[in-house]
């Protein structure tokens, strides 16, 4: 076929406009999260204390971390699958989430005593946070996945781990409302761990479905 | 005529054309593929392919463009935009023939320095993948595209309405990109 010809199929294929892709990734997320927080209050429930904590700076810690996590995630998988855009800023945003959790678990070594801060890493319910973000990211993963379909992003995985890291965030984020152990070396520990199962799946999902 | 003037002409284009004007997606595609083509046969052999591919990596980013149209943003420069398009589709290109790593894609600038003459040759690739699709498919998109027909007249030669002939299309269009990169479905 003569190059000529391509483009009076492709003129023949043209229809008014639709969602942009980043609206509709942006969409897409939202139907995630809003998903798996239906899944949250039906299935998982809120912490019987939510009211009490909401004084807690260790309860506001999470949501830091989680939310920047979340926020930078949301802005490189944007860019990551959008050919032309300016990825570097955001990949360096990235950092920050790490950053604030190094704070966190630097502020309870100075506040707590050093004797109790095993039985703070391991918590009450490591076995349910590792398995319920993952669980929970399910909802958010899939719809961006999806919409990074429509997306180009140069290399899939990449992409897809990125998305990951965002499913698993706002997951967290989530969970947060229903976890109990609040200390940051928990979260530092096993949300990071529950997270970096999410972003694996994310970069397999991605290397699998976001070629084009 | 500057790289600006026309980037800003292009961008004009698609805006028009993402309001579902086809004479303006038209002009777009043809005002765009000369610059493209220029920019595709001279980094074809700075990475080692040979120059008679260039065409097909051509039509593959056309395809490309076309399909990922929406992550466009309006506001945004389409230069860097088209160009990345078009270098993912040459490490593509490259990495089907077992080659590895690629050499930096000429910048943008340098696009608009010499235009590519047509390339009047049909390209093999693209009919062996149209080839692969259903016998209706290929009927339509042999009478959209090489006889020269509207959607209507494919639409009452094919006995079909000419909605289905758009889904059918735009089906046919994605399943030809898939076929080009090496997908199956």
């Amino acid at each position: 076929m003569k190059t000529g010809a391509l483009i009076d199929l492709l003129v023949a294929d043209l229809e008014p406009s639709r969602l942009r892709f980043r609206a509709r990734l942006r969409l897409e997320l939202a139907c995630g999260g809003i998903l798996a927080a239906l899944i949250l209050l039906m299935a998982i429930r809120l912490r019987p204390d939510l009211g009490a904590q909401l004084a807690s700076p260790r309860l506001w810690f999470k949501f830091a971390a989680t939310l920047t996590l979340s926020a930078a995630s949301l802005g490189l998988v944007l860019r990551l699958a959008t050919p032309g855009a300016n990825a570097k800023p955001w990949l360096g945003a990235l950092f920050l989430a790490p950053l604030i959790l190094g704070l966190g678990v630097l502020a309870e070594a100075l506040a707590t005593p050093a004797s109790s801060w095993a039985g703070r890493l391991v918590g009450h319910y490591a076995p349910y946070c590792v398995t319920l973000i993952p669980l929970l990211s399910a909802a958010p993963l899939a719809c961006l996945l999806h919409a990074l379909r429509q997306g180009a992003p140069a290399d899939g995985g990449l992409a897809g781990a990125v998305a990951g890291l965002l499913a698993g965030g706002v997951s967290a984020t989530l969970y947060a409302l229903h976890c109990t152990d609040d200390s940051p070396f928990f979260v530092a520990a096993w949300y990071s761990l529950a997270i970096a199962i999410v972003t694996l799946v994310g970069y397999m999902g991605g290397r699998r479905w976001l070629r084009w | 005529m500057g790289l600006a003037r026309v980037e800003a002409e292009w961008e004009a284009l698609m805006r028009q054309a993402t309001a579902g004007d086809a004479a303006a997606y038209r002009r777009l595609l043809a005002s765009l593929t000369p610059a493209l083509r220029a920019l595709v046969r001279r980094n074809c052999v700075r990475i080692g392919l040979d120059s008679g591919e260039a065409e097909d990596v051509v039509q593959e980013t056309l395809l490309a463009i076309h399909l990922k149209r929406d992550t466009w943003e309006p506001e945004r420069p389409i230069g860097p935009w088209i160009m990345t398009i078009a270098r993912n589709k040459l490490v593509d290109a490259r990495r089907r023939r077992g080659k590895a790593v690629i050499a930096p894609i000429d910048d943008f600038a340098d696009l608009l320095t010499a235009g590519g003459a047509d390339d009047d040759t049909d390209r093999l690739d693209l009919d062996r993948m149209i080839a692969r699709l259903g016998d209706r498919d290929q009927s339509l998109v042999r009478a959209l595209a090489i006889e020269g027909r509207s959607v209507r007249e494919t639409a009452a030669a094919l006995n079909m309405s000419e909605g289905a002939v758009r889904v059918a299309l735009h089906r046919a269009i994605k399943r030809l990109a898939a076929f080009l990169r090496g997908g199956s479905s």
